[in-house]
């Protein structure tokens, strides 16, 4: 059964995503990036960014920990076709996450096998002061299943 | 770092390539350490046997592991001077252990907005000419 329109707005529960210093290292060293602003404090410290940062795509490793969304998805019709984040401010280590994961999105396009479905998944992540770090997007193609 | 390319606001030019980033073969090692680092333990990308299951010769590497290199990419040409405020990617072909991926990045547009200077770049993953793992963009804000 396709999405219905009716999902749009839906949020899970917000929860807390711990940003741990040994966490950011495993992350760097899995890609084999080896740029010290994520590990050397004393390197980071005299950069612009005033400290350890988090990499660019660190924001996966969130959506992973959580934001169950009360949705009913099948995940072998999920692709996972499109990844986005905006930045806003730094995710450094120590930081407590705010996180909530909601639907932004959802639109059909004809594709070569037919009409497809496209849902927009959002998960903010606010910082201490309650500002607004990052949003991960995630773009996912709802496929219809052939057999 | 790989790379000692800081970009420089004033001398980029709409349409110019950047130095490309080879990256080392990728390896079933790497695909299991990125699998604990990011928390996505589906074992499409750590178990060969059910890789063959699902119709892959074996085990393919996690797309955001892609966007892990290009992010390394950017985050090495941005070096001090400038500040990644966007960063996206569309999956393309899927990337195997053994598959050396090149990121590359082409200057799409050099522009400013409420007195800040940007760039927005064009980004590519291939494992091969011609043969795209990963394409998509970012936008760099300049200090």
């Amino acid at each position: 059964m396709d999405l219905d329109k009716s999902i749009i707005g839906l949020s899970g529960k917000t929860f807390i995503f711990e940003v741990e210093k040994r966490h950011l290292r495993k992350f760097a060293e899995a890609i084999g990036d080896a740029n010290p602003l994520y590990f050397d404090e004393e390197y980071a410290s005299n950069t612009p960014y005033g400290g350890l940062v988090a990499p660019p795509t660190f924001p996966m490793a969130v959506g992973a920990n959580g934001g169950d969304l009360p949705l009913e998805l099948d995940t072998r019709r999920m692709l996972h076709g499109e990844q986005e984040f905006i930045y806003y401010y730094p995710i450094r280590p120590g930081d407590r996450l705010e996180c909530q994961m909601k639907v932004a999105d959802l639109y059909e396009r004809e594709g070569k096998s037919g009409s497809m479905q496209f849902l927009v998944l959002d998960t903010e992540m606010k910082n201490e002061e309650g500002k607004t770090a990052a949003i991960s997007r995630t773009n996912i193609i709802y496929r219809k299943l052939t057999t | 770092m790989e790379l000692d390319t800081a970009l420089n606001y004033e001398s980029l030019r709409e349409g110019q390539q950047l130095e490309p980033l080879t990256k080392p073969p990728v390896t079933k090692v790497q695909l299991v350490k990125y699998a604990g680092a990011s928390g996505d333990f589906n074992p499409l990308h750590t178990d060969d046997e059910f890789a063959q299951k699902v119709g892959m010769d074996g085990v393919i590497a996690h797309g955001m592991l892609v966007m892990g290199f290009l992010g390394q990419y950017i985050m090495e040409i941005a070096g001090n001077s400038a500040e990644l405020t966007r960063f996206r990617m569309r999956f393309g072909a899927v990337t195997k252990p053994g598959d050396r991926i090149t990121c590359s990045a082409t200057v799409e547009k050099v522009f400013e907005e409420n007195n800040e200077r940007y760039v927005e770049l064009e980004l590519k993953a291939e494992k091969s000419p011609g043969e795209v793992v990963g394409s998509g963009m970012a936008v760099l804000r300049f200090h």
